[in-house]
């Protein structure tokens, strides 16, 4: 165990840890302000209601979001200074663009849309929580620019031994990034939208508890009229889930086949190490699950051509060592395998249980099918699978990159800041661990007790002696 | 090129200290100038709406050394790495703190604010050591350069809270705020005399006038001075970082290739006074002065 090696695992803990707010974050951000533009067009309550209530929900997650990426942006110099120092001129780039465009976006006009619900009329009201959300979705842009560039290095040249930008359009237009945003970004939206399928259930199941009334016939005629709008607006939000999550899982499936054909020419190794393929191979197999094997199948997903050649491990490992000199080019294989299952099985339930949930609740107005009551409790239990498909991703994405940060152009065991002692990083990965740990239980207990306590209630109007401003019509 | 990007991350780290200044201020001063949850409240909004969008500035200065000056950025970073470490965990534990302190259970408020305080009182102390270092490279300089940043920033917050409140906060702001200048005073006098630059010695006098202003009831004059003096105290700092921002490294050597800097520098003139002009609106949008009552009333998002 050396430095390197902790630094690397701090990297992956703060990192995943990261990307587990993040995405919920980019997801949520945008329902909530599809909740308020349906709030404004339709003037209907409940829509206001979901608003503040799922805002609640999104800015406690926001917050852990924001923190842990100001981790990120310190650490490459902290640990990763010959990296830094080689990539800088490159990788700073998309990351000074990423603050400059997108975070202040992002953080002003959050502030300004938490606190400015009595100061800004309606309509730019709206308009600073679609800013916010713009500035969020920009940031995955950006950073997730640089991090293509990473595996697939473009518009730049090595002089003295460092990386010099010659194209800035060739690095925020590279094939990865435009195969790798849409394709993160819309899982960012599954994750949301699952998150919100399991919140809206939750509420659904306890209305039904609630009242006594767990409904087994086919519509709600038997139901009182307050409680009849009550689960009309958890399913108003489990629908506008359901429609948000059945979207954007085609995108994560459409871009996921972009992204393997890019592997297949960008990245041969990380492909074949999330088959586990040996040598190369004509007409290559896909195994869904350890065992079963069906013919051509990576073949024709990876080259769209079940006939085509796809290179081994073993046999990459051979060229790579003649073109680089020896060493171990082949990254963690049993990660990268199971990672790459688990993203697809887990990511294709989430994207499967949408669509199941828009059969059942198919319909409108008085016609609208209800919520059964099984699948609102399917979609509590399905929570934790759209978030173990994108961490799992990610996984796949960056181990599969090792042994290199750029690849083809630098070694990870090449990036580590040298001056930076054992000790140091064990306190750093430490004290990393143990906050991050404990933030993360307190933002879970966080969400869960406002998701039990549910809306808050309207409260009756109180005129304060000495203020003249109008009277809030909801209370924080 | 490279002087003209060496001024621009001075300028980021500017307007980080002078926004980010009076918010660690605000945070570490709320249990002094606050009796009472209401006025802890009052306090905190008085800094709500804009602080996150402040310490955007520090994530652009960071990512802008990182672009324009490679090496700069990851010998800083990794030389000091664990102010760094100890930096960044402050501003974690802070920002969560600010986000969830309306969210949590009235008996955990105090651990919130415990927080809040922490993680405003050490970022505060730590950036001025770290400078403070680079420049001297000797303890005492780190403590003096230490002290000098989160005096400046407590008399800043205080200033600001005066300017931002009415009521008892307000008068107490006002008290703490030319208290702490006046006690303040041999601290900045020394480090500003120590910097020995034209711009330290300007410092001096507004940081003056800023004490006695306040004394004398004049806010927005007195938050004018404080804000100039942290403008011109972080200006003689980066003139003593230039033309060597660390031991033994030049700037020239550290930049980044000419093509680099020329791209960013367009989108940079372009972005940037969008994103000062959109901050700045947001202060006007939260220009009122706040009371305690109305804070407690008011309609917002968690």
């Amino acid at each position: 165990m050396d430095a390197l090696d902790l630094a690397r695992w701090q990297f992956g803990v703060t990192t995943v840890y990261h990307f587990l707010f993040v995405p919920l974050t980019i997801g949520l951000g945008v329902f909530v302000a599809g909740l308020q533009t349906a709030w404004y067009r339709t003037g209907k309550e409940h829509y206001l209601t979901l608003t503040k209530f799922f805002g609640k929900l999104f800015l406690i997650n926001f917050a852990m979001g924001v923190v842990t990426g100001i981790v990120q942006e310190f650490q490459f110099g902290m640990n990763w200074s010959e990296y830094s120092i080689f990539v800088g001129d490159v990788f700073g780039a998309p990351l000074a663009l990423e603050a400059l465009l997108a975070f202040f976006l992002e953080s002003t006009f959050l502030g300004l849309w938490i606190f400015g619900w009595d100061k800004l009329p309606k309509k730019l009201h709206l308009a600073t929580i679609w800013a916010a959300v713009i500035g969020s979705n920009l940031s995955a842009y950006f950073i997730l620019a640089a991090n293509a560039w990473m595996k697939h290095p473009v518009g730049y040249e090595v002089v003295d031994g460092k990386a010099r930008m010659t194209d800035l359009w060739a690095v925020l237009t590279n094939s990865t990034a435009l195969a790798q945003v849409p394709h993160v970004v819309a899982g960012s939206f599954v994750v949301a939208g699952g998150f919100v399928l399991a919140v809206a259930g939750y509420r659904i199941l306890r209305e039904r508890n609630a009242t006594g009334l767990i409904p087994r016939k086919k519509d709600f005629a038997d139901v009182t009229a307050p409680m009849r709008r009550e689960v009309d607006m958890w399913r108003a939000a489990l629908r506008g889930a359901l429609v948000m999550t059945a979207i954007a899982g085609a995108i994560v499936a459409l871009t996921g086949d972009m992204s393997g054909q890019l592997l297949h020419t960008q990245q041969p190794m990380k492909l074949a190490a999330a088959e586990g393929l040996r040598h190369d191979t004509a007409g290559a197999p896909f195994s869904p699950v350890p065992g079963v094997e069906v013919p051509g199948l990576l073949s024709l997903l990876a080259a769209h051509d079940p006939n085509a050649t796809i290179q081994g491990i073993d046999d990459i490992q051979q060229r790579l060592v003649t073109q680089f000199g020896p060493g171990d080019y082949v990254p963690n294989l049993p990660i990268v395998y199971l990672s790459f299952r688990v993203m697809i099985v887990f990511g294709m339930a989430t994207v499967g249980l949408a669509f199941l949930g828009l059969f059942l609740t198919r319909g409108r107005g008085r016609r609208a099918r209800p919520v059964p009551t099984w699948f609102a409790r399917l979609c509590v239990l399905a929570l934790p699978l759209p978030i173990a498909a994108i961490i799992s991703g990610w996984l796949l994405s960056e181990i599969g990159r090792q042994p290199w940060t750029v690849q083809g152009e630098l070694l990870t065991a090449a990036s580590v800041s040298p001056g930076v002692s054992l000790t140091e990083v064990a306190i750093s990965l430490g004290l990393f661990t143990l906050v991050y740990g404990v933030l993360t239980v307190a933002e879970a207990i966080l969400l869960i007790r406002h998701v039990k306590a549910g809306p808050d209630e309207p409260v009756p109007a109180v005129v304060p002696g000495e203020t003249e401003r109008r009277v809030p019509t909801l209370m924080y | 090129m490279t002087t003209f990007w060496f001024i621009l991350i001075a300028f980021l780290w500017t307007g980080y200290f002078v926004l980010e200044g009076f918010d660690f201020g605000v945070g570490a001063l709320m249990p002094v100038l606050a009796r009472g949850e209401a006025e802890r409240r009052q306090v905190l909004r008085t800094i709500g709406p804009v602080w996150d969008g402040n310490e955007v500035w520090l994530i652009t200065a960071i990512g802008a050394m990182f672009a324009a000056f490679p090496a700069w950025y990851a010998g800083f970073l990794s030389q000091f790495y664990l102010a760094a470490v100890m930096v960044v965990l402050a501003l974690i534990v802070r920002g969560v703190g600010l986000e969830w302190r309306g969210k949590v259970r009235a008996k955990e408020t105090p651990l919130v604010d415990v927080a809040i305080v922490t993680g405003s009182v050490l970022p505060a102390f730590l950036w001025g050591a770290i400078f403070g270092n680079v420049l001297f490279a000797s303890a005492f300089a780190t403590v003096m350069g230490g002290l000098l940043s989160l005096g400046l920033a407590l008399v800043h917050g205080a200033v600001f809270v005066a300017l931002k409140t009415k009521g008892p906060v307000r008068a107490r702001a006002r008290e703490t705020a030319w208290v702490a200048g006046v006690v303040l005073v041999p601290v900045a006098a020394f480090a500003l005399w120590r910097l020995d630059a034209v711009p330290a010695y300007a410092a001096m006098a507004t940081y003056a006038a800023g004490v006695v202003l306040v004394w004398a009831g004049k806010e927005a004059w007195a938050f004018a001075c404080t804000a100039v003096t942290i403008v011109l105290t972080t200006a003689a700092t980066f003139l003593a970082l230039h033309p060597e921002p660390l031991p033994g490294l030049m700037i020239e050597s550290a930049a980044s290739g000419p093509y680099t800097l020329t791209v960013l520098t367009w989108i940079g003139l372009v972005a940037l006074p969008g994103v000062i002009a959109y901050q700045a609106w947001t202060y006007w949008v939260f220009r009122r002065r706040l009371t305690a009552p109305e804070v407690l009333l008011e309609s917002r998002s968690a």
